[in-house]
């Protein structure tokens, strides 16, 4: 049942506003319901950007739709926290070799922490976002994500890591509506978001990246990219890349591959020494992932779960468990069927159907 | 979220058990902007609503604008204590600003000297000049020791740029002193000195004392906002930066805003002929209100060190456990508008260049918070602020 039927009172509501559709429309719902609403637009990001929730134009979408809708509008200046948690973090995974999910450390550290204890420490009963998922309430009376009404658009894997204190006061109203729905829904309020393009993932760098060129740049006024070596599993040399810092797992192109007929996959990445192990895709699949920090909506959890592990991923089934065989902290995922291996660094989401039960990054 | 609730609850206690919003609005963000005097808006109204007149037409509309904006011109010299046919009119202080840096170093070689509290209008053409940004003191102001050794080790500094009064502290700097300095030790170099925080409080001839060029704008005393003045002394050579119709004498090209213009004369008028009552009336309230504060809530303290001389309009307070942000938020609740660092132009609030350079704690400034006064400014206004700002201080200090 979802949570935002249990709304009686007047309340007072902060809509994080990205200048986004989703967020536009999440406001226009809570206002119709008679609420105090103030929309809020974090600032988190001073640098160049042309996407996400942190340009100055998309402050202005924000600021613009609350103007339409009547409802005030503060900008937040959280870009010191942003920096601490979500983009030196983001850097130093690079720099380690691992595959950072920015969205999530940002729900988890601004967002969802920093951004709900602002709220609260001004008196506001709830939080609300644009986010393409649920908030459900179990027969236990506990509270969980699930699923979004859209599969296309679900965004519960980026939510995993929130928790009950945190579930206790939040409403998603997109969550219930299909994205057609959501920009039908804008376009009668006459909202200005309406049609604009949804925005792509990491926020903070330009556009360029999406072919490498932005991210890479990005990484470069940052820390050193090292030149390494490609070998394959015998050990030999079959190519060179010029940043080993920018080989994600699985990766196929850029490697400067000589020779074979059979596409090879980056397998392995050390960027102590430099190396990238490339290997058939047999070689990409494993039995069991390690997972380590995980957090769980009520309590933990183990035995038998869906688990993604990619934003859009498709769910496998798995057993999950605490092993001797693993690192005191961490946890094994017992695929049913082969899996493709999971680049360390990427949240490993554990559901029961279409219930967040959890999450941990993998190792 | 009942921890929301309770919070609430205990902000609202916190006002003394006001239960009702109230619906009175304070205005303490007279640095950001002051409003125009009803003597201002009324010198303005019959230029917008009645002359057409281009000043740089030839009939009799034209002659009637172009008349106007010279009776503007000479309150403007006076005002500052320069020739009228050094006054350039400008949209604002960011243009006169930029147009003190960037039109003195022109397209010659020449280096641009200023310190790291000035206001980013001048900073930002100065860094990308290459120039020198000298350090601070305690009070913010710049390090005359620093500025001698660089007069005397760097050749051909052009320029010299100085701010009468920080727009974030209120803090006056020894504008005179620099000019002589300057004189003395790199006698070619011009002297400029932002003024645009000072116009409504100090007697600028003599805090202006020995600058070639001089910043005001209308709207931080009593004047319309898109009107400001670049002022020159003598004929320093200025390249221009918007260039055209070779008004303002080929200094600033593009048709005057004549409206602005009027009103910004007439508030230089204004200002001249009540300074001094204003300046002392401001005064008892600044102090009521910042003695008011400091006693009231544990842990605030005055960003700008004892003794350091300040204009009688601003008092900036850090206090401790407190973030800025919800700070001005809650005081919104409660009618008060006033401000923290400066906006950017999401609005948002930036943290702060100049509290930075003046060493103050991280963690202090993110807890700042500017008020200041102004000619509308009254004493219940101050009680309301009093009777408002220690409970929500207290409140959100205690919750960290």
């Amino acid at each position: 049942m979802p949570v935002g039927g249990h709304l009686m009172a007047t309340r007072r509501v902060m809509v994080a506003m990205s200048g986004g559709v989703d967020s536009s429309v999440a406001a226009a719902l809570v206002q119709e319901t008679g609420h105090d609403v103030v929309g809020v637009t974090l600032r988190l990001w001073g640098g160049e950007s042309d996407s996400g929730c942190c340009s100055v134009s998309d402050v202005d979408d924000a600021r613009r739709v609350a103007d339409a809708l009547g409802i005030d509008h503060h900008v937040f200046n959280m870009s010191d926290d942003f920096n601490r948690h979500v983009v030196e973090p983001y850097v130093a995974d690079h720099a380690a070799g691992r595959t950072p999910n920015p969205c999530v450390e940002c729900n988890r550290h601004i967002k969802f922490d920093r951004l709900l204890r602002r709220a609260q420490s001004l008196g506001f009963d709830r939080l609300v976002t644009g986010h393409h998922a649920r908030v459900v309430e179990i027969s236990d009376g506990t509270r969980r994500i699930a699923r979004a009404v859209d599969p296309g658009k679900d965004q519960s894997y980026v939510l995993h890591m929130l928790d009950q204190e945190v579930l206790a006061c939040l409403d998603l109203p997109v969550g219930e509506m299909s994205k057609e729905d959501v920009r039908k829904r804008a376009k009668t309020l006459g909202l200005r978001t309406a049609n604009k393009p949804d925005s792509q993932d990491v926020c903070f760098i330009t556009s360029a990246s999406r072919g490498g060129g932005g991210r890479r740049e990005f990484l470069r006024r940052r820390i050193p990219l090292t030149a390494g070596r490609v070998v394959d599993g015998s050990g030999a040399e079959v190519g060179r890349v010029d940043a080993v810092e920018m080989v994600t797992l699985g990766q196929r192109k850029g490697m400067d591959l000589a020779g074979g007929n059979t596409p090879r996959y980056a397998t392995a990445v050390d960027t102590t020494t430099a190396t990238v192990t490339v290997g058939p895709a047999a070689d990409l699949f494993v039995d069991t992932t390690p997972v380590s920090g995980a957090g769980w909506a009520n309590r933990p959890v183990e035995g038998r779960v869906l688990v993604q592990t990619s934003a859009h991923g498709k769910p496998a089934s798995a057993f999950l468990q605490v092993e001797s065989s693993v690192e005191e902290g961490q946890m094994l995922v017992r695929w049913d069927e082969p899996h493709r291996k999971v680049a360390p660094g990427q949240s490993v989401v554990f559901y029961q159907g279409t219930l967040v039960l959890g999450g941990a990054l993998a190792c | 979220m009942s921890v929301a609730a309770k919070r609430w609850a205990q902000v609202r206690r916190s006002l003394g058990g006001v239960e009702e919003r109230s619906d009175r609005q304070v205005y303490l963000d007279h640095a950001a902007s002051t409003p125009p005097r009803p003597e201002v808006v009324e010198a303005m109204l019959p230029w917008l609503a009645e002359h057409p007149g281009n000043p740089s037409g030839s009939h009799r509309l034209a002659r009637d604008a172009r008349r106007a904006i010279d009776d503007a011109r000479d309150a403007v010299a006076a005002l500052v204590g320069l020739d009228a046919g050094g006054v350039v009119f400008t949209s604002g202080g960011t243009e006169a600003d930029n147009l003190a840096v960037d039109g003195v170093l022109g397209a010659d070689s020449g280096v641009a000297v200023c310190c790291s509290t000035e206001h980013v209008a001048v900073l930002e053409p100065v860094r990308d000049s290459d120039g020198v940004v000298l350090s601070v003191d305690a009070g913010g102001r710049i390090d005359l020791g620093a500025l001698a050794e660089t007069l005397d080790s760097v050749a051909d500094i052009k320029l010299v740029s100085v701010m009468a009064v920080n727009n974030e502290t209120g803090v006056i700097s020894p504008v005179a002193e620099v000019a002589s300095m300057v004189a003395e030790r790199a006698p070619g170099a011009v002297v400029h000195c932002d003024a645009v925080q000072a116009a409504a409080w100090l007697d600028l001839p003599s805090t202006c004392q020995g600058a070639h060029l001089v910043s005001i704008t209308g709207h931080k005393f009593g004047g319309p906002k898109g009107a400001g003045v670049l002022a020159l002394d003598g004929n320093i050579p200025l390249s221009p930066m918007l260039r055209g119709g070779g008004q303002e004498r080929e200094r600033r090209s593009g048709t005057q805003n004549v409206p602005a213009i009027v009103g910004l004369g007439r508030a230089a008028e204004l200002v001249m002929e009540d300074r001094k009552d204003t300046a002392d009336r401001v005064a008892a309230m600044r102090d009521r209100l910042e003695a008011g504060l400091l006693a009231s809530v544990p842990g605030t303290r005055c960003t700008v060190p004892e003794g350091v001389e300040r204009i009688p309009a601003v008092t900036h307070l850090c206090f401790e456990g407190v973030e800025s942000e919800a700070l001005l938020y809650l005081l919104e609740q409660e009618g008060i508008c006033a401000s923290a660092a400066s906006s950017c132009s999401s609005g948002a609030q930036e943290s702060s260049h100049v509290l930075a350079a003046m060493g103050v704690d991280r963690e202090m400034a993110a807890g700042s918070l500017r008020l200041s006064l102004a000619w509308p400014t009254t004493e219940e206004d101050v009680d309301h602020a009093l009777s408002v700002i220690p409970g929500i201080a207290r409140c959100l200090s205690a919750g960290t």
